[in-house]
């Protein structure tokens, strides 16, 4: 394991009435890429704030290379930060705005002007220096905000939700412009999303967040494939999520009828919640399935056709290559692998504390 | 720090407010002096409904506040709509033409409107404010209304045109709602402004006619009637509570629209 | 263009007519008989009177008395505006309201009603005596003009800088503390910059009429200090001399233009104006 880098300690704030954060623990290693992921108001921006020292917590603290830097302002922390709409200074041409970190910290002139084309050309706009950031497109403006971080050399780059104002086409190539950024730095990201392909492309690590709690931390694969209760399953790609009864160790019970799974240890005769992604459920011929159903809707989706089926009223989604004809009786079965099965939760408090608790 | 910006914010109040608060007070002045109380009184508040020439003055004074803010609205906010199909260059010149009075000096805009006048040969009067006061008062209505429509959804016309609607119903149900918070403070502000103009009210009026303004400074030389103090309060008060009754209504019908949606 | 676009652009008609016939002819007049005599024949004289001493005079002091009150007003303003625009967007109603409400008072009243706080015997020599302090001379002096000035224009240089600073997006700020920029850098490199339309568009706002008044000086001066307005005005009501009052103000108006050039220069979007 790498080093740790931040650590957040019994993390709380609220705003007004409003808890934002309960309880916040979270570790965070040298040169990873993190990503905290949630919908709005999930308390994702009031942690990377946090971090950053625009907001202070209630309780708690935050460490920064063993050091305690929770009532560190902004201007002493050694992190960057790349904001939601950027934030330039439109007073300033490209140059300036770069060189503003390195001014204030009174490195000398040359290095500034190395540090400028270095920048620049690590964001791909060399010759951009005099251009003023108000004449330059929104992808642009946010390469100049991100070269502006990163000429300090901050040991962490912040960004808060810095694609998001950007349309799909060029958000895709910027999701691999800030990866290869990573490595080229070798430094750490910590990365504010709601926008869950963002989080599963970029990441090696994802911090899925809700009503101020951590849901599930995890690399991409282990969040999409193995979520830990159902808002993560939810929240996170399309999902069949399903209540079911666990009968015994490796036997759950959906509407009555038994699928084979992999997981034990949640006893007897026990109401757990499934997830079965759309793209594991298995059209096969009436006779051959664990199950049958009726197609109720089909939709070509490019490289797949997406089908409702519906089972003793309750509707599966499923992906497949290859269409069936609505009002079809199909088979369903899943791999025993691909059956999610999961916790439920015992009360409202305890399914927002998620794994917390 | 905070109480420092605090009692800053209040300094500053005090010195926008003492001298208001010194006239109310000297309205209720038995003294005629102006430094020394001689005790309450509100004989001058009776004495008011008997002097013919200020009454004469405030009604002038009414009258044009009203007419001029309500042409001032009607020609402003129809200039806003036309700007909208204007191309850009034409609409620079436009809106240039309007800042000039409100950037050009009072005395000059005064002197100039005077001359107008005279040369033409209007005899100056009621009238001639009138026109003089519409003429700087569509510029606040067109620069509180012209924001508005650079906010408005221009899709919302359309689709009540899509619906059947005609354009001049279309304007009236989805656009002037929409603009009516800009047409509602240029309204106020125009208001204001005639209400509160000495100066080129001074150069467009002639011997006949006379409103608070030209009536005040008339006196000054020999000292303001204790009278007019207590018009000034009754206009304040007025106007103050009428604005808090009419911020009343507009919050109380806000909330039931909301609360019916 | 369609039918009903061109009804609308006939909207603007009655405006456009009512702009040329109140707005640019009048303008024209001041140029017309500033430039010509009684006879109509052209002449320079009635601009060149500028040069005579009584009117120079006046002139400096005009443009001194409203410097110094344009001073004044953008070191009252900017703290305010400062503390406001970091309070929240309530405040901005709020302001505007404040700013709005004495004017219901009449303008001629709320200058007159310096005085009785100014005089000999007003409300300041009245609490000094009371402290056994020695009586202040503040009325009909040069300063008691500057204040009558002070007073009347402020609401002019706090609109519009308080609609700068407020502009400014949050983050900006957070930005310049997260580069490493004390309180104290990123006023000067940030905040500062960011907020001189604003200040511009005061500044502008203010000296004009500060500059051109007539009547703060004839209230708060005592009549014994001659601003180039008093000398304007008393050439059209008492001298009647049209060409005179003209060709001074064609003066003025070379300071106005000046200011209107300055003004759109630096504030593109002519948001600053109210």
């Amino acid at each position: 394991m790498k080093d740790e880098l931040i650590t957040l300690k019994s993390i709380s704030k609220s705003f007004g009435d409003k808890l934002i954060l309960d309880d916040l623990n979270l570790t965070i290693h040298e040169n990873e890429f993190v990503t905290l992921l949630g919908p709005s108001g999930c308390g994702k921006s009031t942690t990377l704030r946090i971090i950053g020292g625009f907001e202070s917590p209630d309780k708690g603290s935050v460490i920064f290379e063993g050091r305690d830097i929770t009532n560190l302002p902004p201007n002493k922390r050694q992190l960057n930060m790349v904001f939601q709409n950027y934030a330039l200074f439109t007073h300033m041409s490209v140059a300036e705005n770069i060189a503003f970190g390195l001014r204030i910290g009174k490195k000398p002139k040359d290095y500034i002007e190395d540090k400028i084309r270095y920048a620049l050309k690590l964001v791909n706009l060399e010759g951009y220096e005099r251009r003023s950031p108000s004449t330059l497109s929104g992808g642009q403006q946010q390469r100049i905000a991100i070269a502006r971080a990163i000429v300090n050399e901050p040991k962490v780059l912040l960004l808060d939700e810095p694609l998001g104002a950007l349309d799909l086409k060029l958000r895709q190539d910027m999701q691999y412009e800030l990866i290869r950024l990573k490595n080229e730095l070798g430094i750490t990201f910590i990365y504010v999303t709601h926008d869950q392909q963002e989080a599963l492309t970029m990441s090696d690590k994802i911090v899925v967040m809700n009503q101020g709690y951590i849901q599930q931390e995890g690399t991409p694969e282990q969040i999409y494939n193995e979520p830990e209760n159902a808002f993560v399953a939810d929240f996170i790609g399309d999902s069949n999520l399903f209540p079911a009864v666990m009968i015994h160790d490796r036997l759950v019970a959906i509407d009555g009828n038994h699928f084979d799974c992999v997981d034990e240890g949640f006893g007897v005769n026990t109401p757990v919640d499934i997830v079965i992604r759309p793209e594991d459920v298995e059209i096969v011929p009436p006779a051959r399935g664990t199950v049958t159903g009726v197609v109720t809707d089909v939709i070509f989706k490019g490289v797949h056709y997406e089908m409702c089926i519906d089972v003793q009223g309750r509707e599966w989604v499923c992906q497949s290559t290859v269409a069936h004809a609505v009002n079809e009786e199909v088979g369903i079965r899943v791999d025993p692998f691909n059956i999610q099965v999961m916790k439920k939760p015992e009360s409202e408090d305890e399914e927002a504390a998620g794994i917390n608790e | 720090m905070k109480a420092l910006k605090k009692f800053y914010v209040g300094l500053i109040f005090v010195f926008m407010y003492s001298p208001i608060v010194l006239l109310f007070i000297q309205s209720f002045n038995r003294s005629k002096s102006r430094g020394h109380w001689g005790g309450f009184t509100l004989q001058w508040y009776a004495q008011l409904l008997d002097d013919e020439s200020i009454l004469e003055a405030l009604r002038n004074s009414i009258l044009l506040a009203v007419l001029s803010a309500a042409i001032a609205v009607v020609l402003g906010t129809a200039a806003c709509v036309a700007m909208q199909k204007m191309r850009a260059k034409s609409r620079a010149v436009v809106m240039g033409v309007t800042n000039v009075p409100m950037l050009n000096a009072d005395i000059v805009t005064g002197v100039a409107l005077m001359l107008l006048f005279l040369t033409i040969k209007i005899e100056r009067g009621f009238w001639t404010v009138l026109l003089a006061h519409i003429t700087f008062n569509i510029p606040y209505v067109i620069l509180n209304v012209m924001p508005r429509f650079r906010e408005l959804n221009p899709h919302i016309y359309e689709a009540a045109l899509d619906l059947g609607a005609t354009p001049v119903y279309a304007f009236f149900k989805t656009v002037l709602p929409e603009i009516m918070p800009g047409v509602g403070s240029g309204a106020l502000m125009a208001f204001t402004m005639s209400l509160d103009d000495f100066i080129i009210t001074h150069f467009t009026t002639g011997s006949g006619t006379q409103t608070l303004s030209t009536k005040i400074y008339s006196e000054v030389k020999m000292g303001i009637k204790p009278e007019i103090y207590a018009l000034s309060s009754v206009i304040f008060v007025t106007v103050l509570v009428l604005l808090i009754l009419v911020n009343r209504v507009q919050y109380r019908l806000d909330r039931q629209r909301l609360e019916a949606e | 263009m369609s039918k009903t676009s061109k009804h609308t652009a006939m909207l603007g008609l009655p405006y456009y007519a009512w702009a040329i016939v109140f707005i640019i002819v009048p303008l024209f007049m001041v140029v017309y008989y500033g430039l010509t005599d009684k006879t109509g024949a052209f002449t320079l004289d009635n601009v060149m009177a500028i040069a005579h001493p009584a009117h120079a005079k006046a002139l400096w002091t005009s443009l001194v008395l409203s410097l110094e009150s344009t001073a004044v007003c953008l070191l009252l303003a900017y703290p305010l505006c400062l503390v406001l625009a970091r309070s929240g967007k309530s405040s901005n109603s709020f302001l505007v309201l404040f700013l709005i409400v004495p004017m219901w008072m009449n303008f001629l009243l709320r200058t007159y009603a310096w005085q009785s706080i100014l005089e000999k015997t007003g409300i300041i020599n009245t609490a000094l005596a009371a402290l056994h302090l020695p009586p202040q001379h503040l009325i009909n002096t040069k300063g008691g003009i500057i204040l009558g000035m002070v007073y009347d224009f402020l609401p002019f240089m706090i609109l519009p800088i308080y609609n700068a600073l407020a502009k400014i997006d949050r983050n900006v700020i957070h930005a310049a503390h997260d580069l490493g920029a004390d309180d104290l850098q990123t006023f000067l490199r940030v905040i500062l910059p960011l907020s001189m339309p604003g200040v511009i568009s005061g500044i502008t706002m203010v000296f004009i009429p500060g500059m051109t008044t007539f009547v703060i000086s004839a209230l708060l001066g005592g009549g014994k200090i001659l601003l180039i307005g008093n000398v304007i005005e008393q050439e059209f009501t008492l001298a009647y001399d049209w060409n005179m009052g003209s060709g001074l103000s064609l003066v003025l108006l070379v300071f106005i233009v000046i200011n209107i050039v300055i003004q759109m220069l630096t504030d593109k979007d002519g948001e600053g104006v109210l």
